[in-house]
């Protein structure tokens, strides 16, 4: 080590090696030796984003195209759902494979962003209450958004091997962050005379909660779900490199093909699935006020259905 | 008196808030060495938020509390529903020690005994007018009817009629603060806790609620603690006034009390604009009707006008107006007392001697 070169106070770093990355390579034989234990995990998970996918998959395109709009409509109103349309109909027309490849990335977002939403909110919520766990956690999350993918990637598939499994995990860590911190900036930013209103009438913490604390953090938490949406989107080509199917997978292909074409086939794939996950979400985020007080079921489709039936009845 | 001929529904004894890290060291300092709020201060780090408050409200009293803002009193008045907890002393609604109840039974007497309305109304932005009202009984579990029933007598109680399924901010200020005092009546609670409530409102409709509480008030008979930073509501509203300062209180007394016999400089500096006419009584400023007639001799008060003992300076200035005669007092049948002009009008002016000074 240090005995052929002399000691420079100057310079102490580089005569000075204390074999970091030596010793954290066991997490590789720490991941191998432990592969068997999580197995049947991973068989769980594999099965559910299969069946997730086989659903949309088994839907013909124009019935899951006019589904999707009829949620744009619902949850964002008619503008955003003609954008939407529009948007789903040149996906469709991009490729002729393209279709069933967004709906293969689909199922993997879908799947990382209901995980998210399992392991973020309630770490939000407690990170909302607690200065001391936020603190513990901060840096946790700094971590999974800035370490580059790649450092985690070879552990993550030493433990549990390719395939959609690693693809969700390693798009959770990185998607993960801003569910936990926008879940707690919105507890955070609830007006504390409400709640101090709602002890004063007698709320329990768990009323508290649910009745006054997440209402009001709602539209806080539903931009935090949107930014982990396009977040988990942006994951897909690096899930890709683990052997992860869908437009993730065209691109990488195309790139190792230097094959242009293709990789923008794919590349606006992704952005207009991203523009569409986006626009749906951002709608479901708006304030009771900028919907002008109405209830969910009377506007949109449902609204219209609702009001045929009571006009008949 | 009032306190003796009436059953005390709150009682606070000894109240302190010490706020800080070291609030029970301070507390102890306090106790055996009696340290001012500065010493505490820079010894401990710790702010006194209220300092030794004690005083009990009767059952439908008004008790209103008067102070500037940073005295302390919106501190004391979230100590009778323990939403803060006092460093030293305790609370006692109705016999009950509020500091030695558990959550639940505290829960169960927020819930059905207190209602409280805020400064700045605290209404929930996400729930309909008519869920704000009777959200104290949705947490006990009461069920849909009962609410929509308890929600429209309380909505209809302040002239909000028809606006059940609007959103708080569809409304304006006064409106929204009508909704708070719905929520606070709606559970039908024996105390009512105004933090506050009108401080917010511009003038006008400060006075329409001020009227609509008082409406309320003398048909509901809560007993009520009302704070406020203005003297004037506290005088038009209390059966009692305390008056306090940098977390004490001063003086509690009736607003005659306040007006005319001020505690302390502080107390007569707040009072000497407040017009005497509706406060000061014909008994504070008369002389004794045998005083009277040993100095002045002859007169026939047969002519005089008369008054009662009770009777308002501006009752008196409408007597004194349709004749020259000095007003005669008159208590049970006899004579007691006679208010001449001088008298009358030093004690417009609010001078003490306004009895004393005779012709």
């Amino acid at each position: 080590m240090a005995e052929d070169k002399t000691f420079n106070w100057l310079d102490p770093f580089s005569s000075v090696d204390l074999d970091v990355d030596g010793r954290t390579d066991g997490i590789k034989q720490w991941a191998i030796a432990n592969r068997e234990a999580i197995q049947p995990i991973k068989g769980f998970f594999d099965g559910l984003i299969i069946r997730i996918e086989a659903a949309l998959q088994a839907v013909p395109p124009v019935i899951m195209l006019v589904l999707l709009v009829l949620i744009a409509w619902q949850a964002a109103g008619r503008r955003v759902a003609i954008l939407v349309a529009a948007c789903l109909v040149a996906l469709g027309f991009l490729d002729p494979a393209a279709w069933s490849l967004a709906m293969t990335t689909l199922a993997i977002v879908i799947s990382s962003v209901i995980l998210c939403v399992i392991i973020g909110l309630p770490l939000g919520i407690l990170a909302g209450k607690s200065d001391r766990f936020e603190a513990a956690i901060r840096p946790v999350l700094d971590t999974m958004q800035t370490i580059p993918a790649f450092v985690y990637l070879v552990p993550v598939v030493m433990l549990i091997g390719i395939g959609n499994v690693s693809g969700v995990i390693v798009t959770i860590i990185f998607a993960l962050p801003p569910l936990v911190r926008l879940t707690s900036l919105g507890i955070r930013g609830v007006n504390p005379s409400v709640v101090e209103a709602a002890r004063a009438f007698g709320a329990t913490p768990n009323q508290i909660m649910f009745k006054v604390e997440l209402p009001l953090a709602t539209p806080t938490i539903l931009a935090g779900l949107n930014q982990t949406i396009m977040l988990s989107l942006s994951m897909v080509v690096i899930a890709s490199m683990i052997s992860v199917k869908g437009l993730g997978n065209e691109v990488l292909r195309a790139m190792g093909r230097l094959d242009a074409g293709k990789a923008i086939v794919g590349g606006l794939g992704i952005v207009i699935l991203a523009i569409v996950l986006d626009r749906i979400t951002q709608g479901l985020g708006r304030s009771g006020r900028a919907r002008g007080h109405r209830h969910w079921w009377q506007a949109g489709p449902v609204g219209l259905v609702v009001g045929l039936v009571k006009g008949r009845g | 008196m009032t306190e003796t001929s009436r059953e005390a529904v709150i009682r606070c004894d000894g109240i302190w808030k010490i706020f800080g890290e070291k609030s029970r060291q301070a507390m102890d300092a306090v106790l055996k060495q009696g340290l001012s709020k500065e010493e505490i201060r820079d010894r401990f780090d710790c702010v006194v938020g209220v300092r030794d408050a004690s005083f009990s409200v009767g059952r439908g009293e008004i008790f209103c509390i008067m102070g500037l803002s940073g005295s302390g009193k919106s501190t004391l008045i979230r100590h009778i529903n323990r939403l803060i907890e006092p460093t030293a002393g305790s609370v006692f609604i109705e016999g009950q020690n509020v500091n030695a109840m558990s959550a639940k039974e505290l829960r169960a007497l927020r819930a059905q005994k207190i209602g409280m309305v805020f400064q700045n109304m605290a209404l929930m932005p996400h729930r309909t007018v008519r869920d704000n009202v009777v959200f104290s009984l949705e947490v006990r579990g009461i069920d849909e009817a009962e609410r929509v029933r308890v929600a429209k007598r309380a909505i209809d109680a302040v002239d909000l009629t028809g606006w059940d399924q609007k959103y708080p901010d569809e409304l304006s200020g006064g409106m929204q603060q009508r909704v708070g005092l719905a929520r606070a009546i709606a559970a039908d609670p024996t105390i009512l806790l105004m933090d506050e409530p009108f401080s917010a409102l511009d003038p006008l409709i400060r006075r329409q609620l001020q009227t609509t509480f008082m409406e309320l008030s003398a048909e509901l008979h809560k007993t009520t603690v009302f704070i406020t930073h203005d003297l004037d509501e506290a005088i038009r509203i209390g059966d009692r006034i305390a008056i306090m300062k940098d977390g004490v209180l001063v003086q509690i007394g009736t607003p005659e009390e306040i007006v005319t016999e001020p505690a302390d400089d502080y107390v007569a500096d707040f009072v000497a604009g407040i017009s005497k006419l509706d406060l000061v009584t014909a008994a504070r400023v008369m002389q004794p009707f045998a005083q009277y007639r040993q100095m002045n001799g002859d007169g026939d008060p047969a002519h005089w006008p008369v008054a009662r003992p009770e009777d308002k300076l501006n009752a008196l200035v409408d007597l004194a107006i349709g004749t020259d005669h000095p007003i005669l007092v008159k208590a049970d049948g006899a004579n007691v007392g006679v208010v001449t002009k001088k008298a009358l009008l030093r004690g417009i002016q609010g001078r003490e001697d306004a009895a004393m000074e005779v012709a």
